[in-house]
């Protein structure tokens, strides 16, 4: 969808302000954010394209004006409540007002570690061949889907190169809605920064997007 | 300090002694927090374990070993090169947000530069928690459209001829910048290259420290 998540390109938001590596979080409720995400997210009850849809469906207003951490906390009561886990009453009352289920998967902090370690494989064995080789010219389609969709504004109806072909992956624009993994070719797809944003462009440069097979058509030379 | 219209906070927006001057922010998390704690949704030690590994366990010094095997070790970029997953892999840097790793090497020819403009993917396993720099709308924005801009912020300044190649993180593939070996290390061991390895320098936002900076 064409939502505030999808930023490339646009201008006004001001310099990048560097910080030191060390810096880790900014409040202690970034903590609490962080982990509970990622404790909510170990239940199995949604997907990463189901949770990054979550986030990009914010009213774009909230979304600017949101840190990340709130972003994922906004986020993840969507999927809490849309999934009927949390009640609009026990988010408003700030505590829990029925028990919960107890037959839910829960990441037990002595699984952390082999958890994170093991992290989600998102490459599926190829069922049939890849339609784009490197070096072959491609372009990416114009589309406005209103659902989830992995190819940004700035690199839609460009003409690119085949960098790399990843393998074969879970297709995000489906995966987030419920309606299956689709697996598809990925590729590393590279345009000339004159291809994406005419004589504004860097002589220079090159940026690349991964987009999936059905992102692409062929392009002649 | 004056908030930022793009989502900074500080330590004065969080308050969090003796649980007064809460943020609505800092409120809002905790209400969550207890509402899944007490349903049994979330394990309050499971909570602990996971902010403990992001904030002592695993950061950029993770990355920083595998860029100086990297430049010491030949055979180890030429895996690297064709299969970085397993290379990173083999230093027992795995798992969530490094699934799928791609390493691409900075060059006096072509500079590369690490962004994710639709969300914040990062290398967890190899650089920790993405800054919050890394996953704000101005470096979202601007590192697709003016790389040397967002470079500048930074206080870097290629040479005009060097080719600046962005790769926008769109996919579950995940980027780590091999940044070039700075002059006057001819003999180091990994321990001492590791050193001079920044976190930025991994994104590409910033450059390997020289030897003289290293020992500043």
């Amino acid at each position: 969808m064409n939502g505030a998540q999808d930023l490339g390109g646009m201008m006004g938001f001001g310099p990048v302000e560097p910080e030191p590596e060390d810096v880790r979080f900014h409040a202690p409720w970034e903590k609490r954010a962080l982990a509970v995400t990622l404790a909510a997210g170990a239940m199995g009850e949604w997907n990463i394209d189901a949770s990054r849809h979550a986030r990009e469906t914010l009213p774009p207003a909230d979304y600017l004006s949101s840190s990340y951490y709130e972003i994922w906390i906004k986020g993840l009561e969507k999927l809490l409540l849309a999934r009927g886990l949390v009640t609009a009453e026990e988010l408003a009352a700030g505590r829990a007002l029925a028990p919960g289920d107890p037959g839910q998967r829960v990441l037990k902090a002595a699984d952390v570690p082999t958890v994170l370690a093991r992290g989600t494989q998102y490459d599926r064995p190829a069922e049939a061949p890849a339609r784009f080789a490197v070096g072959e010219r491609v372009r990416t389609k114009v589309m406005h889907p209103t659902g989830h969709t992995r190819l940004p504004r700035y690199a839609r109806g460009k003409v690119g190169i085949i960098a790399r072909v990843n393998g074969v992956f879970v297709f995000p624009d489906t995966h987030a809605h419920g309606k299956g993994e689709c697996p598809q070719w990925l590729y590393t797809v590279a345009f000339s920064g004159a291809e994406l944003w005419g004589a504004d462009g860097d002589a220079t440069l090159t940026v690349s997007i991964d987009a999936w097979e059905s992102y692409l058509e062929g392009a002649a030379a | 300090m004056h908030e930022h219209s793009h989502g900074h906070h500080h330590d004065d927006r969080d308050h969090d002694h003796e649980g007064s001057e809460l943020s609505p922010m800092a409120l809002r998390v905790r209400a969550l927090e207890s509402i899944l704690v007490e349903k049994g949704y979330v394990d309050p030690a499971a909570l602990d374990v996971l902010i403990d590994t992001y904030e002592t366990k695993i950061g950029p010094r993770n990355g920083a070993r595998v860029v100086a095997k990297a430049w010491v070790d030949e055979e180890y970029r030429a895996l690297l090169r064709t299969d970085a997953t397993a290379a990173i892999h083999s230093l027992g840097f795995t798992g969530r947000q490094g699934e799928h790793m791609v390493a691409v090497e900075n060059t006096a020819e072509e500079h590369n530069l690490v962004v994710c403009t639709l969300c914040s993917c990062y290398p967890w396993p190899v650089l920790g928690l993405p800054p919050v720099w890394y996953k704000s709308a101005p470096y979202r924005s601007r590192a697709v459209i003016d790389p040397r801009g967002v470079l500048a912020d930074f206080g870097i300044t290629l040479p005009a001829a060097t080719r600046i190649r962005v790769w926008d993180s769109t996919a579950e593939t995940r980027y780590l910048v091999i940044p070039m070996r700075p002059a006057g290390t001819e003999g180091w061991d990994e321990e001492a290259l590791a050193r001079l390895v920044t976190r930025d320098s991994m994104i590409g936002t910033g450059l390997a420290r020289t030897p003289e900076e290293g020992r500043a």
